[in-house]
């Protein structure tokens, strides 16, 4: 919490014009904070007098070296393993690798052991695996249930988990069954010497990008979106012979019946049609709020099928019913990794950038110079896209009938 | 069927930067909003009650100014709302935010479904729902597409699992999170905002609370520590075109040729 030495301040009104969520106020000759405070600390900064002080937390600690390496959530659906898994796997071994902490993988499903066998050629210390029936599904009560007795047995410092529909709805309940911190969607990970885990992801819905630690709590959950970070690579390939030399790798649990009990009937799967994810798409162009009409997408459409990709959007754009969600890129829709993309008209708020910025080839059209989409991008084109677009679409096909001339 | 819905105020726009400078914030306007997906949420409630009977009561907690979210709610049909504000719940972040909302509930009373949005446009980490649910003891569904049948036992809903849909069946009491476009919110009504104009929000203290030791809550109660903010970092290697149209159009065309994008 905030406190105010009443002392020292001399009313300036610094803190009240520079807090963003204008949780200041000077009320009887005195400044106070109200509710509305986020505890971001701006105001810490801001005050000439140093009248402001922060009284930390005061939570009991939990002694972090009972607590040791780091258990990733190796997420299935219909027996398949999730790509983020092999990713949160590569960024595991890194950090791992920093502090000298096992890296292990918890694997719930049925009817799973060759699947929890092959992710032991990326190296894994161990992976606790819960195969049963009742598991083909996932159900959150039952699937917590798992994940705890994994987590009293191994006593991980660090629970990275994907942010996918599942792993959105399992962590935050996991989190809470231990009373400890978790850090949705965190773009970059690394850890301290201590085994703290360093978190960063977008904050405070705007512009601003936090670091977050859990440093008094264990273990440390993160989620981390599909395509943010690098996938492992197979360190061993496995013939049979060492497959069972390995299998002391392999941990299979049960839990008792009382915790297999779930209050959730899955009573049908519908396979959505196969459609082509913007997140698997190599080339990519975006459009936002610089789209003046729904009907101005095609013109975004003419150009990514030139050039062998796929449309996608901004948030006002889904919210304007111009374009369906899936293919919205940004913090509460996608996250893409294409080769190329090409934004039209998007200015480059954080919740979008974060989703888009590990691209390898970034070209942003946009009118407006400030706009902060030029600070994302490798190749800045200040002009109108309405002028541009068409003019490129043109060249390209003029380009396409001179090659086959 | 006491049916509770959880609603948040939200800023209006998402326009705050750092000064790169002076690390300040910068803020463009501080009017504030009801969450979007909380529409969906509030919708949802009032479709079940149709069906069941019973009473929506809407919870959201925040400065005192939250209020105006729950008169939107009242004037959508909402029976009674709540407002849980304390200075000392200040900075709380999810574990914290979801044991207030908990404390909340025990105060208020008993519900056999809660119904939240998806997630915030501000916090945007859909994290609350879920962990209040583990709070209360009861099952929960995220990502909840839409309601398929709803009787005196439990509901039946649509999971979106982004690869295919799941239909699964709770039992009562439970919580679920609804999607945007689950069904087409209503508008408030100008009838129902006239009727309920003198209508009372509720508010809820710290002091209200089972428990009262004010560790638990807000920025003591909370497990993570936002340690610094900073900018979104720039992208050193940058080459930025100004010119006319057709002039950036011809250099833009021998870019997609250098970096292999023409087929």
């Amino acid at each position: 919490m905030l406190s105010i030495n009443q002392n020292k301040c001399d009313l300036c009104g610094k803190c009240i014009e520079t807090c963003p969520f204008g949780a200041m106020d000077i009320i009887e000759g005195r400044v106070v904070i109200n509710e509305a405070c986020k505890m971001c600390r701006i105001c810490l900064k801001t005050c000439p007098g140093k009248a402001i002080v922060a009284t930390d937390g005061i939570r009991e600690k939990a002694n972090i070296n009972n607590w040791k390496g780091i258990l990733v959530f190796a997420e299935q659906l219909e027996g398949q393993i999730h790509p983020v898994t092999l990713e949160l796997i590569g960024k595991s071994k890194e950090l791992a690798s920093k502090m000298n902490h096992p890296v292990t993988c918890i694997f719930i499903g049925h009817k799973i052991k060759e699947k929890a066998e092959g992710l032991l050629e990326y190296g894994l210390d161990k992976v606790f695996v819960y195969d049963h029936k009742e598991f083909e599904y996932y159900r959150g009560d039952i699937y917590t249930n798992a994940f705890e007795h994994c987590i009293t047995r191994s006593k991980p410092s660090i629970v990275l988990v994907g942010a996918t529909s599942v792993g959105r709805s399992l962590a935050p309940r996991v989190a809470t069954r231990f009373r400890t911190g978790l850090t949705a969607d965190c773009t970059t990970l690394d850890v301290k010497e201590n085994s703290d885990l360093i978190q960063i992801r977008p904050a405070f819905g705007g512009n601003i990008m936090a670091q977050i630690v859990t440093e008094h709590s264990r273990p440390q959950f993160a989620t981390v979106r599909y395509k943010v970070m690098e996938k492992a690579q197979k360190e061993i390939n496995l013939p049979v012979s060492i497959l069972s030399e390995m299998q002391d790798k392999l941990e299979f649990c049960s839990l008792p019946k009382n915790k297999m009990k779930s209050s959730i009937e899955v009573l049908n799967v519908i396979p959505k049609e196969k459609e082509l994810s913007i997140s698997e798409a190599e080339v990519i162009v975006a459009g936002g709020r610089g789209i003046r009409d729904k009907k101005d997408l095609a013109m975004l459409e003419e150009l990514a099928q030139l050039l062998g990709g796929q449309t996608a959007v901004t948030r006002p754009l889904v919210e304007a019913g111009w374009a369906p969600y899936t293919k919205q890129i940004g913090l509460s829709g996608r996250t893409v990794r294409p080769r190329l993309i090409i934004t039209c008209g998007i200015s480059g708020a954080v919740q979008f950038t974060s989703c888009m910025n590990s691209a390898q080839c970034i070209i942003a059209i946009n009118k407006n110079k400030n706009a902060p989409i030029f600070k994302t991008a490798h190749y800045g084109i200040v002009g109108d896209l309405y002028e541009i677009v068409p003019l490129l679409c043109g060249m390209i096909r003029k380009g396409r009938i001179m090659d086959a001339v | 069927m006491k049916i509770l819905v959880c609603i948040k105020q939200v800023p209006g726009t998402n326009k705050v930067e750092v000064d790169e400078q002076t690390g300040a914030l910068k803020r463009d306007g501080v009017d504030s909003k009801l969450n979007p997906y909380d529409l969906y949420a509030i919708e949802t409630a009032l479709r079940i009650r149709e069906k069941t009977g019973g009473s929506v009561t809407a919870l959201t907690m925040g400065p005192l100014q939250a209020e105006a979210v729950i008169r939107e709610a009242y004037m959508m049909g909402v029976d009674e709302g709540f407002l849980i504000s304390d200075k000392k719940f200040a900075g709380a972040d999810v574990l914290a935010t979801s044991y207030t909302l908990f404390m909340g509930i025990k105060t208020i009373g008993e519900f056999d479904i809660v119904v939240c949005g998806k997630q915030t446009t501000d916090g945007d980490t859909g994290q609350v729902g879920p962990a209040l649910a583990e709070y209360l003891g009861i099952p929960h569904i995220s990502w909840v597409k839409g309601i398929k049948e709803v009787d005196h036992n439990g509901v039946v809903v649509e999971q979106d699992m982004t690869e295919s849909s799941m239909i699964v069946r709770m039992q009562w009491p439970c919580l679920i999170t609804v999607d945007k476009d689950i069904i087409q919110p209503r508008l408030p009504s100008y009838r129902k905002k006239l009727a309920t104009k003198n209508k009372v929000v509720n508010i809820l203290t710290l002091k209200d609370f089972v428990d009262q030791n004010a560790n638990n809550y807000g920025l003591l109660g909370s497990a993570t520590k936002v340690e610094s903010i900073f900018p979104p970092q720039a992208n050193k290697d940058q080459i930025i075109l100004e010119g006319s149209g057709e002039q950036l159009t011809k250099q833009l065309y021998a870019i997609l040729e250098k970096e292999r994008a023409l087929r």
